[in-house]
Order: C-alpha cells, then sequence, then structure tokens
C-alpha cells in the first residue's frame, strides 16, 4: 500500500533537457512561474505555452505521463475554478437560482486554470527530467552566496539529500510496524477520526524511536568516513556550465521577457 | 609494525536508571592490551555486550580511552589534531547496512568518503571505479543502494571505505543482519581486501565460522581479552569455549566430540577437508 507512493517523479530517458545543469532549470522554472502570474493577456498565455509545449517536446518525456501527473490537483483546480465563476461581480452571463455566474467570473476562471496547470506542467517538467540528488545539488551551488549570511546552505542541501535516500527506507518501515501492529489486532482502517488518530499513536511511536536511531548511526557513520561539513570537500560530480546551458539560459530569458512584454500588453483580451 | 596498539585500555560507562540517576559504572572494555600487526586478519570474538564493539568504535576514535591509551599508526587516538588522520587511516564498516549509506547512487556514496578528504574529481572517479571492482559490485554502481540485497549493500559499505584507501579496515559485526549467502558474500570480499590488497583487517564477529581464516583470534568476555592465539589455537580449547558461550564451528565440534569418545583426532579441525583427512588417518588403524 505505502509502496504505491512514488516519490521524485524522475522519468529517466535520454534528452538534451535531462543533460542541461539543474541550475539553468531551477532558474528557468522559476522565471516562467514569475513570468505566468505577471501575465494579463491570452497572448502572453498563448508564448507561455509555446514555450511549456517545446519544452515537452525536448524532454522526451511522454506527455500522458505528465499528465498522470495533474490528476493529483485537478480537484483543487475544478474547487478554484468553480470559485472563480460564481463569486465574481460582474455582467451576468446566466444564473441558476441565486448563482450567477459572470462574463468576468469566466475570464478569470479560464486565466486562472491556464496559469496553475501551466505552473503545475512546468515545475513537473522539472522534477521529471532532474534526479533529486542533482537537484539539491543545483540548489546548494545556487543559493551558495547565502553562505555569506551564515546560511548553512551546504548543510540544509546534505540534509535534504539524506532525507531523499531514507525515505524509501523508513516507508517500508512503517508498512513493517504496521503489518506487526495489524498481527497483533490492531485496528487502522475502521472507526472514527478520533480511535484512528490514537491508533496511530502505536505506529507513529516505534517509527520515531526507530527513526532516531538510524539517525545516530548515520551521524556515526558519517563521521566514520571523515564528514566534516562543506570545508575542504571536493566533489565527484561537481556542476560546471557547459556551451548549452548558457544557451538555454539566453533561450529561456528571451521567452521570459516576450512572454511578459506581450502578456501586459493592452489589447483587451 | 603495529598498526593498532592498545595499551591498557579502559573504557567506563555510566549506568542509569530511569530516572537518569547514576547508578553505577560499568566497565565496556577492561585494560586491554592488544597489537595487531600491519597486513593481518585478526578477528575479535565475544558475545554480545562483551565489549568487543566498544573496543572497535576506539580503534577510529569514535570512542575515546577512559584510561591507558590507544595508538593507531602511532598516533594517539586522544589528540584532536590527530583525530582525521586516524579515521582516513582506519575505516570502519558498521552492522546495518541500511544506515551507513549515504548517497543515493551506490557510486555516489563510495565516492563520499573521498569527496570528504578533498579528493580531486578525477581521482574520486579513479578510486570509486577501483573500489567498486574490489568488492565485486561495479555492475550496480548506478543502482539505487534500496534496490540491493544485504549483502551487496555490505558490499558497497565497504567499498565506501576503502576508496577512502585505508590502512587498516575494522569491521563492527558486518554479517550480522544477512542472510547466510549475503554472509558469504560479504566475508569473500573482505578475504580477498586482506589477500590482494594487503589491507590490515579487523573483524569483530561473533559467528565462529568467519574468524577460521583470521590470522590472529581475540576472545572478549565482560570487556577483557580472554582468549588469544590463531583460529587452531582458539578452537582447541572448545571447553574454554563454551564457557565463554561461543560455539565453535560444526567440524570442529564433532572432531571434538571423536576424540571424547576415544577416536585420536587432533585438536582445532577448522574445515570438512582437515576432517575428512584426520577422520581417514585416525580410523585407518
Amino acid at each position: 500500500m505505502l509502496r504505491d507512493i512514488t516519490l521524485g517523479q524522475y522519468y529517466q530517458t535520454d534528452s538534451i533537457l535531462h543533460k542541461l545543469d539543474p541550475r539553468i532549470k531551477l532558474i528557468g522554472t522559476f522565471w516562467f512561474i514569475v513570468a505566468l502570474f505577471l501575465v494579463k493577456n491570452f497572448i502572453g498565455y498563448a508564448v507561455a505555452l509555446l514555450f511549456l509545449a517545446a519544452c515537452i517536446k525536448l524532454s522526451h518525456v511522454p506527455f500522458k505521463f505528465i499528465v498522470k501527473g495533474m490528476k493529483s490537483i485537478l480537484i483543487l483546480l475544478l474547487i478554484t475554478m468553480v470559485f472563480n465563476l460564481v463569486l465574481t461581480p460582474g455582467r451576468e452571463l446566466a444564473h441558476l437560482g441565486p448563482i450567477k455566474v459572470t462574463y468576468e467570473g469566466l475570464t478569470i476562471a479560464a486565466k486562472m486554470a491556464i496559469r496553475l496547470t501551466m505552473l503545475i506542467i512546468g515545475s513537473s517538467i522539472l522534477t521529471l527530467t532532474t534526479t533529486p540528488s542533482n537537484l539539491t545539488d543545483g540548489m546548494e551551488k545556487l543559493f551558495a552566496p547565502l553562505k555569506v549570511f551564515k546560511v548553512p546552505v551546504h548543510e540544509v542541501a546534505m540534509m535534504m539529500s539524506i532525507a531523499l535516500r531514507f525515505i524509501p527506507i523508513l516507508l517500508e518501515e512503517t508498512d513493517k510496524i504496521m503489518k506487526a501492529q495489524m498481527a497483533r489486532a490492531a485496528d487502522f482502517e475502521s472507526g472514527n477520526l478520533i480511535q484512528r488518530a490514537k491508533s496511530l499513536g502505536a505506529l507513529l511511536e516505534p517509527l520515531f524511536l526507530s527513526a532516531f536511531q538510524r539517525a545516530l548511526d548515520l551521524a556515526m557513520a558519517m563521521e566514520a568516513r571523515c564528514y566534516r561539513g562543506g570545508e575542504g570537500r571536493t566533489k565527484m560530480k561537481p556542476l560546471v556550465y557547459a556551451h548549452r546551458d548558457y544557451a538555454a539560459r539566453a533561450i529561456i530569458y528571451l521567452f521570459v521577457i516576450a512572454t511578459v512584454v506581450l502578456g501586459r500588453m493592452n489589447i483587451g483580451l | 609494525m603495529n598498526i593498532i596498539e592498545t595499551k591498557n585500555l579502559v573504557f567506563e560507562y555510566i549506568r542509569r536508571d530511569e530516572n537518569g540517576e547514576a547508578e553505577g559504572v560499568t566497565e565496556a572494555v577492561d585494560h586491554v592490551d592488544m597489537q595487531i600487526q600491519q597486513g593481518d586478519f585478526v578477528a575479535v570474538l565475544g558475545h554480545n555486550g562483551s565489549g568487543k564493539s566498544t573496543l572497535a568504535k576506539h580503534f577510529n576514535a569514535l570512542l575515546l580511552p577512559t584510561e591507558g591509551t590507544v595508538l593507531v599508526t602511532g598516533k594517539d587516538t586522544s589528540k584532536p589534531e590527530n583525530l582525521w588522520d586516524i579515521r582516513k587511516r582506519a575505516g570502519m564498516v558498521f552492522q546495518n547496512p541500511d544506515n551507513q549509506i549515504i548517497g543515493q547512487v551506490v557510486e555516489e556514496d563510495v565516492g563520499f568518503g573521498p569527496e570528504n578528504l578533498g579528493v580531486k574529481t578525477s581521482e574520486i572517479w579513479r578510486r570509486v571505479e577501483e573500489s567498486l571492482k574490489a568488492v565485486g559490485i561495479y555492475e550496480f554502481r548506478k543502482f539505487s543502494p534500496n534496490k540491493l540485497s544485504g549483502g551487496q549493500k555490505q558490499r558497497v559499505s565497504i567499498a565506501g571505505v576503502i576508496a577512502m584507501h585505508p590502512q587498516c579496515i575494522i569491521l563492527d559485526e558486518p554479517t550480522a543482519m544477512l542472510d547466510p549467502n549475503g554472509r558469504k558474500e560479504v566475508i569473500r570480499a573482505i578475504r580477498a581486501l586482506n589477500d590482494v590488497e594487503n589491507i590490515t583487517v579487523i573483524l569483530i564477529t561473533h559467528y565462529m565460522e568467519e574468524i577460521v581464516h583470521a590470522d590472529k583470534v581475540f576472545v572478549m568476555e565482560k570487556g577483557k581479552v580472554v582468549m588469544d592465539g590463531t583460529p587452531r589455537e582458539i578452537f582447541s580449547r572448545v571447553e574454554e569455549l563454551k564457557k565463554y558461550r561461543l560455539d565453535v564451528p560444526k567440524v570442529t565440534e564433532l572432531a571434538y566430540e571423536l576424540k571424547k569418545s576415544g577416536v585420536p583426532m587432533p585438536d582445532g579441525i577448522l574445515n570438512t577437508e582437515e576432517f575428512v583427512e584426520a577422520f581417514r588417518k585416525a580410523t585407518r588403524r
């Protein structure tokens, strides 16, 4: 049951987007999202969509696979749309009893849906084409200047990558504890909310204990292997910008600027 | 040359009751003098709570002595300036393979130690390849550690240590959580390191079969070294071993029982071939 949860939805294939430096992909995703929020008309969205479609094509990730990831936010999307549709005041288009659908509501709802969908797809392209360890490496390097302000950038990145390494192990452990408790007649699946929460205690307590034990063991193992923080450490897989990374960065900036400029023009759409 | 030497080593910890009040002092390691030579395969044997793991943690300065000294390649572990040098020279492999693998990909984990030492990138790759080949898991280098069996994971841990180019590797019950096949894989890898790479191996274990190939065996009980010698010498003292709640390998025990009931078998039989040979000789007359 718990095994079904897929983490870090990395899609293994060979593409230019997979080869791109994670820093470029992070920066690109960031500006793409910013642009989506600055855009005001449908032309801007069209440009953004073009950019997104090109990225999907280049990523070699099957479109179906990307859409599958959208299912989880479908409900959120629908709720947002419905609220925008019925709660925006303005020119009336149709009404059902006291519920009124306005022209403005329809535009806002449509824009909101487009924006959210593109946002989710855009960021899933990042996680689909970048391995978790590559992603943390990229973040570490990207935020490295913050070290000046005593932000523990290396430590946070190390914690993230250790967390990613241990999530499957802890999931497996949860499964094991659950089965052990069920074998002793614990009931996790029936009863009201309070009863269920109570029975979860029997699960969480041993899980936390073992997580702490693991943490202690791991800390000792890391020390035994001469780990002493980021100072003086070299990298097995250092991040170095290649020509394609500079090219990609230029293209991303061009597209983002184009999207924002066109998207903020006053053409009444 | 002695790669590891302990002089009068004592490690005490304070026992506490449920309220955290001190109840008394336990000497987990009690006046141990031990010399381990470069290139040797040494086994430390003992029952649970005999102090063998505590002793092992002194060999790369994870624990510091309460009394006495530990010298690793002649360097005192209690001096902070020696710490990283000692840990580089004396690598350590622990019991639970899951709790000592840091990387999300096998090769990245093996590279973790060299990265910490500040080794050049190209050299890291060379060392990773070489270490993975030495323990025979090179073909799994791109795998996630979660996809490997216990024995394979433990070999990843060993590769991670040898990539740091230590002179000595300490294995603290590396096979305790493995199935018989995994145990064999790991022991084979350890022996190869000792034979081929000439790395000093200190194997902490309670499995008798694993010490058969050792050059020297120490038996611990209640923090003290109670027996030491070659495996053959140790296995000749069956009664004494039983006193320390340790079992001898099945063939050794059989030979011992035969001898007790009058068949003239020699002491300290280590494997089936030896047994067959000796048994033929003994029954020919």
